[in-house]
Parts: structure tokens; sequence; C-alpha cells
């Protein structure tokens, strides 16, 4: 009877992600944030960090691996696929209306100048999430400095529309911190203090 | 046999497709163009549906796809393919992250990675704010001299129905609420302009 609860509320909650997630996954972030962490507490803004950083590196778009995992940490296998089911579904319904039935869909003008006002707020909605996870940074040079660092190289890339991946950016990263992790430990070890 | 075709297309698709949709783009048009599903402005037109409809591009692409080259069936199987990968891969990660987030070296990963994705993301939404002064032709390119007067009238009026509301009510405008308010303002603005 519980279960059922949990499953019925993931899938709620999901479909209303779903149908308001315009522009990709970094908007979603904002979405499923304001739902699964502030609302319902479902995860913490850890987790959430932690999810988001595991979904940038594993195949698939990041809303779909955000469901899965917030839907197994709540009711298990049925949850993943309950929450995965759930964010899905409106926009299969509604790409699958469109494919039907409007060839010209974008050619409408009033859907077209709603989708450019949404095109706005997305730009916000990402900023926004950005934000929340620089806040939850640790004040140090390290932490800090990668944060400067990816933010100054993405925004290059994206300004001179250069040809190279947040993947490579993110491997980059993770191998400076393994470095100096690395370095830590063996400075640690001759002089026999631990940080 | 179309709908193993599609199957194994997106589920390509699916495996494959790292960093997000629009690292995806590149390897879906592959796909969809080597089995000869759509042809290029086919492709174009449904990327900038997938784009303004709800919902990962990527699934969108797929479902449109499956259902343009067999109906119903097609849509279901392709999106189920796009989606299964990632899916699963997420089911290993839960089963084994609790264990895994304790070791020392996986920390130190995380704790490079975390700071970089806050960056990247930051950095995507200046972009895309950036790209959207200028109108929607242009994404991402800087171009002064052609800005876009309706645009950006509408993202300070934006701006400003964001901050009024945190400083009145304390609170943030929930991001659904902030969906509706900006496709309202995107038909009047626009529709005027």
């Amino acid at each position: 009877m519980k279960q059922q609860r949990i499953l019925f509320d993931l899938l709620l909650t999901f479909l209303k992600i779903g149908l308001f997630t315009f522009g990709g996954g970094y908007a979603m972030i904002s979405m499923i944030g304001d739902s699964c962490v502030e609302k319902k507490k479902w995860i913490t803004q850890d987790d959430m960090m932690n999810i988001t950083v595991i979904a940038e590196s594993t195949p698939g778009p990041i809303a779909i691996n955000c469901a899965t995992f917030v839907g197994y940490q709540q009711a298990g296998f049925a949850g993943a696929l309950t929450a995965t089911l759930g964010i899905v579904l409106p926009s299969f319904l509604i790409i699958y209306a469109i494919s039907m039935f409007f060839d010209h869909f974008l050619e409408i003008t009033v859907i077209a100048n709603a989708f450019r006002g949404i095109r706005i707020a997305v730009g916000f909605l990402i900023l926004d999430a950005g934000l929340t996870m620089k806040k939850k940074m640790p004040r140090k040079l390290l932490p800090q400095a990668i944060l400067g660092g990816s933010f100054a190289a993405m925004l290059l890339i994206g300004i001179f529309s250069w040809n190279f991946s947040s993947i490579s950016l993110m491997l980059l990263a993770a191998a400076v911190r393994l470095a100096v992790c690395a370095i830590e430990e063996r400075n640690a070890g001759k002089g026999g203090v631990k940080p | 046999m179309i709908y193993l075709e599609l199957f194994f297309g997106f589920l390509r698709v699916g495996c494959f497709a790292f960093g997000g949709a629009y690292g995806a783009i590149p390897l879906i048009r592959d796909v969809v163009l080597s089995y000869g599903w759509l042809d290029d402005e086919a492709l174009s037109c449904m990327i900038a549906v997938s784009e303004s409809t709800p919902g990962p591009i990527m699934v969108n692409l797929a479902t449109y796809v499956g259902s343009s080259q067999a109906g119903l069936p097609g849509a279901v199987i392709a999106t189920t393919a796009v989606v299964l990968p990632s899916f699963l891969v997420i089911l290993l990660v839960t089963a084994v992250l609790k264990t895994l987030l304790h070791h020392r070296y996986v920390q130190a990963v995380l704790g490079g990675l975390k700071p970089c994705m806050a960056g990247i993301i930051l950095a995507t939404g200046v972009t895309m704010i950036l790209g959207n002064l200028t109108g929607p032709a242009e994404r991402a390119v800087v171009d002064l001299p052609s800005v876009d007067l309706p645009s950006v009238i509408l993202m300070a009026l934006l701006g400003g129905i964001l901050l009024a509301v945190k400083k009145i009510r304390k609170k943030k405008l929930s991001p659904i609420t902030t969906i509706i308010v900006s496709a309202v303002l995107g038909m009047v603005v626009y529709g005027f302009g």
C-alpha cells in the first residue's frame, strides 16, 4: 500500500517534470532540484550534484539518468521504472501527436512566439542551476579554480563554436584533482603529516 | 526488418551519446542518414521541433523518427531503445554507488568533476542568454550590432518578474511557473514586435 503511494507520487512528479522540461538536460536540473530536493525532499542537494556528474559521464540524456536514480532511491527497481516512464511519457505523446498531425508545427506563429519566450526562460533556469551548484562548492582554492577555469573555457568554446566537448573538459578536471590528491598523499607519506 | 533496424539504430545512439543532447546530434544524424530514414532537411526541421517541445531532445528525435518510419510500434521501439542504455547504466551505478562513494580516489575524481560541472552549466546558461539576445537565428554567436530588441525587452521583463517574486515572496518562482510566464510573455512581446 505504502509502496503504491510512493510509486504514484513518483509517476505524477516526473510526469510534471517531463511535461515542462524544455531545452535539454541542464534546464532539467533546475526542475528536478525544485521538485525532488526542495519540495519532496527525496534526495539532498549533494545527491543531486553527484547524480548530475554521473549523468554527464554516462551515456544518455541527463533527465533520464536523474529520473532513474531518484526512482531507484525511493522504491527500488519498480521506482526507477516508474520515474523513467513518467519523464518520457509526456514528450513521447506530444512528439507522436506532432508527427501525426502537424507537419508544419513551428510555422504556426503563436506557437513559435511562445517557444521563443520559453528559450529565454531556459537560459535563466540553466544559470540558476549553475549558481545553486556554485553555492555548494567548498570555498577552497582548488575547487574554485577548477570552477572558474571550466567556466571560462566553456564560455570561449560556446562563443567561438569550437569543437571541444564538455566531456574532455570534465576528464581534464578529474585528472587534475586526482593528480593533486596523489601528490598530497605522497607528501603526507614523506612528512608523516596527515591533512 | 524496420523494427529491428530502429531498435539497434537507436540503441547505438543511447549507448554512445555522451555529454547531453548537443553532443548527441551528430551521432543521431549519422545513424538516421545512414539508414536513410530522413533526409537532411527533414532532420534539421525535426531537431528544431525537438528543441522546442518538452523532454530530452534525443528521446524526442527517437519518437519522431520511429513514428515516421513505422507508426506507433516504431515510436515505442525507438524510444525504448534510446532510453534503455542510460536506464541500465544508472541502475548499475546506483546499486554500487553507496560503497563506491567512500573510496578515496572516487572522492577525488568527484571533487574535480563537481566544480567543473558547475562551471560548464554556468557557462551554458550565460552562452544561452547571450545567444538569445541576438534572436533565434544564431545560437551562441554574440554579434552586438544585431541585438534583437523584442528579446531584450522580454528578457528584462522576465528577469524583473523573477527578481520581484524572489524579493516579495522570499521564495524563487518555481521553474514550471517560470516556463509558463515566459511562454505567455513570448506570445505577447513577439506578437506585437
